[in-house]
């Protein structure tokens, strides 16, 4: 092959090779070895001027003592499964939130679903710290909500939402709507109306006509909406350390916190190489369903 | 029949106000007189004022706009390129390898890159700066300038190139005079895609960042910490301004160059019939 | 057999005239799919050769196996004499006109033109002036400055073939030129086609899966079906002597019926086509082997009907008539046979309301010459 196309891939390859895989065999690596009061804070470190019998001598220095030490400590276990129950509720609150959404966006006059397309994505270019923040002064025990609740005669005391659980729903499903809207709209966009007429010519209810016919239709658009939401939710850290308490437990911030507070830099590893593992789940059922419909459209 | 109800209507009002209700207050109570965020008193701008005297702020914007200049436009050329590898490349050795890269990173939690590539870093003995951050930001960027471009390269009629290359073009000229004019309104929203994403980003920034190079969003999440601060309101106003204006833009601009097109085409059939 | 004069133009027929293009025992795989199967064919300066088959016989692979997009997996390749093999596109003075026409959609359609022209660095007036002839040959003179989003189809259609005909190369590759064009702007396009090709002399080489399309253009056709050619011939024999019955069904509409061939004598062959009905009469020659399964091949515009048994055909069979479609100028009767075959007949409605007096369930005879049809032994 000639040189242009050679340099053409070689290039990004090696781009990606360099600052994407490499990285990741190092995170593998410390998460196999023990901690160290050291700049870097772990051992053994490869040396390279040994050859063979270093790698040798390195290799039996590595361990799954971290992991072990993660196994044992309940907090990474209820950690785990509290980002899994938190990324699965906020994905049905998504779900829940963003289907009526992008129905009557695809009811909607031709003319105007670019605008609303628009005005669904406009938020998503605008700063994710910036539309989590928003909620800080809504939420808060003298927030607006409360003065509003309150002021109604709705309620006496301030109700606690800021830095709790459902806090972090609230965020979830605020930052991460158009990740689902956008999809279910699509699947709902290509959907011919007069199937509709034709499954109420058959004799199905309104009602009906939506559970047998628009419901299925949309599938591939509710899946992989919900994955594009719980995929990212489940590693997520600014949510929860700025919308969640102190009893919020996801474990992108208990990387966080191993790593920049406890210095603890095998174990925040061995923490990343588990969420990563918990991760491979979801996101090759994700994939199924992209070659799925793709196949599906040819 | 167009399906339009009163359910329709009640669905997108309420949608459209939990999308946009929680900016519209932070926007208006960045004009707030007092420093008590929650209180209303009075019109004033006064808090924009003491945001430009912020030099930590103003620094912090100056990184940013830095490192998102560099991480986008190194993003964008590795990311065109990349999207060409894949859609236009052929077979080569690891080429499932290849595009496993390109599309990890995108579902990657941003802990799990931050954490890996300051390893690196450090592993290398790379002094962390703006310099680290641009690398950080380039990687995971350039992954989704690539999703762009690629889509793009895909969708578009390959006997174009081929006629390019039939007309008497090298490879290389037939992406230079052909594809890349065609794909250029793709490239251009990777490199806008690219920018924000650099701007918006706090945790790989947190992870590669060193002393001298904080950037906004870094600034904006430890004064966030302490709760809500009118400063941050008028900072936050102005992003969310800018980013308004620039969206509303460019969707005008394409609606209007779409309206012409199929007015042009309209035109063109008539004229074939007469 | 048609006389070969001096003024047809026929260089296949003539022993002494160098092809312009031949492939050598061409064979193009994909993996396990053989697209091209141990093809040899040549193709002569000046002709309008018409490769037809329907999609996935192999035809536009061997077109882009001469642009330079395809390389052989064995076999040779040669245009004017040379072996093009490994040569690319970019460096063969061969052009092709795309199905999709594929116009650069960000230049005019001066600039489209101009575009081969200025990769073979011509001098900048030069190249003005051959786009505008080209301009003038395609009658596109006032869309010069417009885009091709700007322009019609049938606009577009004559770029695309302005464009491919700018570096006059020796030979012209159209791919489905026609396929995205309405009938009636087809048809016109068709004739207008066959005029500049011989105005510029350059020899073409047309794809196309539309039969009427071939047989118009062409001068000679090549009829393909799974990576191999059936018959290349002039579009008159294909369609009076098809060699096989895939090229008689796949060209026009024919009747065909499967029977026990035995010689007679002076040419004549007995068909057995059914117990108790009398054989078909059909000339053959050269003579068919007694007893060779075979099939009778007859178009339906050959084949007479009539309400009276007529006295002076060879072959007169009678049925009732199950069908008529009426298209007009002609009119179509299907009619079944007592052995349950169907055999379609067709004439002219030269008079206005003409031959009323053959309707459904009508009792009919139909009947054709002994050399109405001919006999195939595949």
């Amino acid at each position: 092959m000639n040189i242009r196309r050679i340099f053409l891939i070689a290039v990004p390859y090696l781009w990606l090779g360099a600052l994407f895989l490499i990285p990741f065999g190092i995170v593998f690596k410390i998460a196999l070895s023990d901690g160290a009061l050291a700049i870097p804070p772990y051992i053994p470190t490869l040396d390279f001027s040994q050859g063979w019998a270093g790698f040798k001598d390195f290799a039996g220095k590595l361990d799954f003592e971290n992991f072990r030490f993660l196994a044992s400590d309940d907090l990474y276990w209820k950690a785990y499964l509290s980002s899994v129950k938190i990324a699965s509720i906020s994905t049905l609150a998504t779900l829940l939130v963003g289907y009526p959404i992008a129905y009557a966006m695809a009811r909607a006059a031709p003319e105007w679903r670019p605008t609303l397309m628009m005005l669904v994505i406009l938020p998503f270019w605008t700063s994710f710290l910036i539309r989590v923040y928003a909620w800080i002064g809504i939420l808060s025990n003298e927030g607006y909500l409360n003065q509003i609740l309150i002021g109604m005669g709705l309620i006496d005391e301030p109700l606690t939402i800021l830095n709790t659980n459902w806090a972090v729903y609230i965020g979830i499903v605020y930052t991460y709507l158009p990740f689902m809207v956008l999809p279910i709209y699509a699947a709902l966009e290509k959907m011919d109306d007069s199937l509709l007429e034709a499954a109420e010519d058959l004799g199905c209810s309104r009602f009906s006509a939506f559970w047998l016919v628009t419901i299925p239709l949309s599938k591939a658009g509710i899946v992989a909406g919900s994955f594009l939401v719980f995929i990212p939710a489940l590693g997520e850290f600014v949510i929860p350390s700025i919308l969640g308490g102190s009893k919020t437990l996801m474990i992108g911030k208990v990387l966080w916190e191993e790593f920049f507070n406890n210095r603890d830099w095998p174990v925040a590893s061995a923490v990343a190489v588990i969420l990563l593992l918990i991760l491979i789940i979801p996101i090759v059922l994700f994939q199924r369903n992209e070659q799925k419909q793709r196949e599906a459209e040819e | 029949m167009r399906r339009f109800s009163w359910f329709n209507a009640t669905s997108l009002t309420l949608g459209f106000a939990f999308l946009y209700l929680p900016m519209l207050i932070l926007i208006i109570y960045s004009f707030n007189e007092s420093r008590l965020v929650t209180v209303w008193a009075g019109f004033s701008t006064k808090w924009y004022g003491e945001l430009f005297q912020n030099e930590a702020f103003l620094d912090a914007a100056w990184v940013t706009v830095k490192v998102a200049f560099w991480s986008s436009t190194f993003a964008t050329v590795l990311g065109t390129m990349a999207a060409y590898v894949l859609v236009r490349g052929g077979r080569f050795l690891g080429r499932t390898l290849f595009s496993g890269m390109i599309y990890a990173p995108l579902v990657m939690p941003e802990v799990i890159t931050g954490l890996s590539l300051l390893l690196l870093f450090i592993a290398i003995g790379m002094d962390r700066g703006v310099m680290t951050i641009v690398l950080a930001h380039t990687t995971f960027s350039m992954c989704y300038v690539s999703v762009v471009v690629s889509s793009r390269l895909a969708s578009f009629d390959r006997s174009v190139e081929e006629a390019a290359l039939d007309l008497g073009c090298s490879p290389f000229d037939a992406f230079r005079l052909v594809t890349l004019p065609i794909i250029a309104p793709a490239v251009i929203s990777g490199w806008l895609l690219a920018f924000t994403l650099s701007l918006d980003d706090l945790v790989i920034a947190s992870f590669t960042s060193g002393p001298s190079s904080t950037t906004l969003p870094i600034r904006i999440f430890s004064a966030v910490r302490l709760g809500v601060t009118p400063e941050i309101n008028a900072l936050s106003t102005i992003m969310i301004g800018i980013v308004t204006v620039g969206v509303v833009t460019a969707s005008l601009v394409s609606k209007r160059t779409m309206t012409h097109r199929a007015a042009d085409e309209r035109k063109a059939e008539q004229n074939d019939k007469l | 057999m048609p006389v070969n004069e001096q003024n047809v133009f026929a260089p296949w027929e003539d022993p002494k005239a160098k092809p312009l293009i031949k492939f050598e025992n061409v064979t193009k795989r994909f993996g396990d799919f053989v697209a091209i199967d141990d093809l040899t064919l040549d193709i002569y300066a000046e002709e309008f050769f018409a490769l037809l088959g329907p999609s996935g016989c192999g035809k536009t692979t061997m077109m882009r196996m001469l642009a330079g997009f395809e390389n052989t997996s064995s076999g040779k390749i040669s245009i004017d004499g040379v072996d093009v093999g490994g040569v690319p596109p970019n460096k063969r003075a061969v052009n092709m006109m795309f199905q999709s026409y594929a116009l650069f959609p960000h230049l005019t359609v001066y600039e489209n033109i101009a575009f081969g022209l200025k990769r073979s660095k011509m001098p900048k007036d030069e190249i003005a002036a051959r786009v505008d002839e080209m301009l003038r040959l395609t009658r596109l003179e006032k869309l010069a400055r417009r885009k091709p989003h700007q322009v019609s189809g049938g606009q577009r259609q004559r770029i695309a073939l302005a464009r491919s005909l700018a570096k006059a190369p020796k030979l012209l590759l159209l791919d489905e030129p026609l396929g995205a064009l309405d009938k009636k702007l087809r048809q016109d396009t068709q004739f207008e086609l066959m005029d500049i090709q011989e105005k510029t002399g350059t020899t073409f080489v047309i794809v196309t899966h539309d039969q009427e399309e071939a047989m118009t253009v062409a001068s000679r056709i090549a009829v393909m079906d799974e990576g191999r050619i059936v018959q290349i011939e002039t579009p008159a024999r294909i369609y009076e002597t098809p060699n096989s019955v895939y090229v008689a069904d796949f060209i026009g509409d024919v009747n065909i019926i499967e029977g026990n061939v035995s010689p007679q004598d002076g040419g004549v062959h007995h068909i057995d086509w059914a117990e108790g009905q009398s054989p078909i009469i059909a000339h053959a020659d050269p003579s068919i082997a007694n007893g060779t399964r075979g099939f009778f091949a007859i178009r339906p515009e050959k084949v007479a009907i009539s309400a009276e048994r007529p006295a002076d055909r060879a072959n007169a069979f009678q049925g009732k008539v199950l069908d008529i479609a009426y298209l007009g100028n002609v009119s179509t009767y299907h009619v079944a046979l007592p052995t349950g075959n169907i055999v379609k007949a067709q004439a002219t409605n030269s008079r206005r309301l003409s031959r009323r007096d053959i309707t459904w369930e009508d009792t009919v005879w139909l009947s054709w010459t002994d050399t109405a049809g001919i006999i195939l032994t595949q």
